[in-house]
């Protein structure tokens, strides 16, 4: 299938959201932007395996994860402590209280389980079903649901420390979980 | 698998988020938006405009020297 104006124009029309997800999993701009680039061009070089009429965004925010996934593996060993550094960098940033809460917010986000931030951000952000996150992620659709229950629990607790009960044994869950890799 | 499946059902109770209380929710749901649609509000950066473009069939000179020359810089002052 060809690239037509249609498509073209609705694979432009993604790319606000795609940033936004691709922002909220890498935690930086620049390699957000990369992310979303790349994607651009693994789907118009795939545009044959796209089914005309299907999800179009569901389809690219799955390549993006894909890639994000791939790229993440790769460089956590470069870049060990990337994490801490952004920390530091909106922890010394001045105190704009407003500012300040939505910054904490964004480093309580930043450390939820991978799998677990993400599904957040796809139902509670995105606004995908439960069932277009399943397929994005390529888990079940109760998979989704806990991983998302249990990231709320986590931002409460961290956030807002007396709101969380729910606190489960997380390294199991993951050890439970983790085994679908693609 | 097994595990999954008994947990899927545990946890499975409908509209009772593991007991996280609503407001705390709703404040979470917010700011998770708010800092999306922050992001999302930026629109398409020129840099992806211009990719899917060049992207689209044979390249034409019309591709490259397109900037848009209006020195218009929404006046500030």
């Amino acid at each position: 299938m060809p690239l037509t104006d249609s498509l073209r124009d609705d694979i432009l029309a993604t790319v606000p959201s795609l940033r936004a997800f691709a922002i909220s999993l890498s935690g930086n701009a620049d390699r957000a932007d990369d992310l979303v680039q790349e994607t651009m061009l693994r789907a118009i070089a795939n545009i044959d395996s796209f089914q005309p009429g299907s999800n179009l965004p569901a389809w690219l925010f799955t390549i993006l994860r894909n890639l994000f996934r791939s790229d993440y593996r790769k460089r956590r060993r470069e870049v060990e402590d990337a994490d801490g550094n952004y920390a530091k960098t909106l922890k010394t940033q001045p105190a704009q209280s407003a500012h300040l809460e939505f910054e904490e917010f964004r480093v309580a986000l930043d450390k939820l389980p991978q799998d677990q931030r993400e599904a957040l951000i796809l139902v509670g952000a995105s606004g995908f079903s439960y069932e277009d996150a399943a397929t994005i992620c390529g888990c079940a659709v109760g998979t989704i649901k806990s991983r998302v229950n249990r990231a709320r629990s986590k931002l409460a607790a961290m956030l807002y420390v007396d709101g969380a009960e729910d606190f489960g044994p997380d390294e199991t869950v993951r050890a439970v979980m983790g085994g679908s890799g693609g | 698998m097994n595990d999954l499946k008994s947990q899927a059902s545990r946890t499975a109770v409908p509209g009772k988020p593991g007991g996280l209380n609503t407001e705390i929710q709703s404040r979470i749901g917010h700011q998770l938006r708010a800092m999306y649609d922050d992001v999302v509000r930026q629109g398409v950066p020129d840099r992806f405009v211009e990719l899917i473009r060049k992207l689209d069939g044979p390249v034409t000179p019309e591709d490259f020297g397109n900037a848009p020359a209006n020195g218009n810089n929404d006046g500030r002052d």
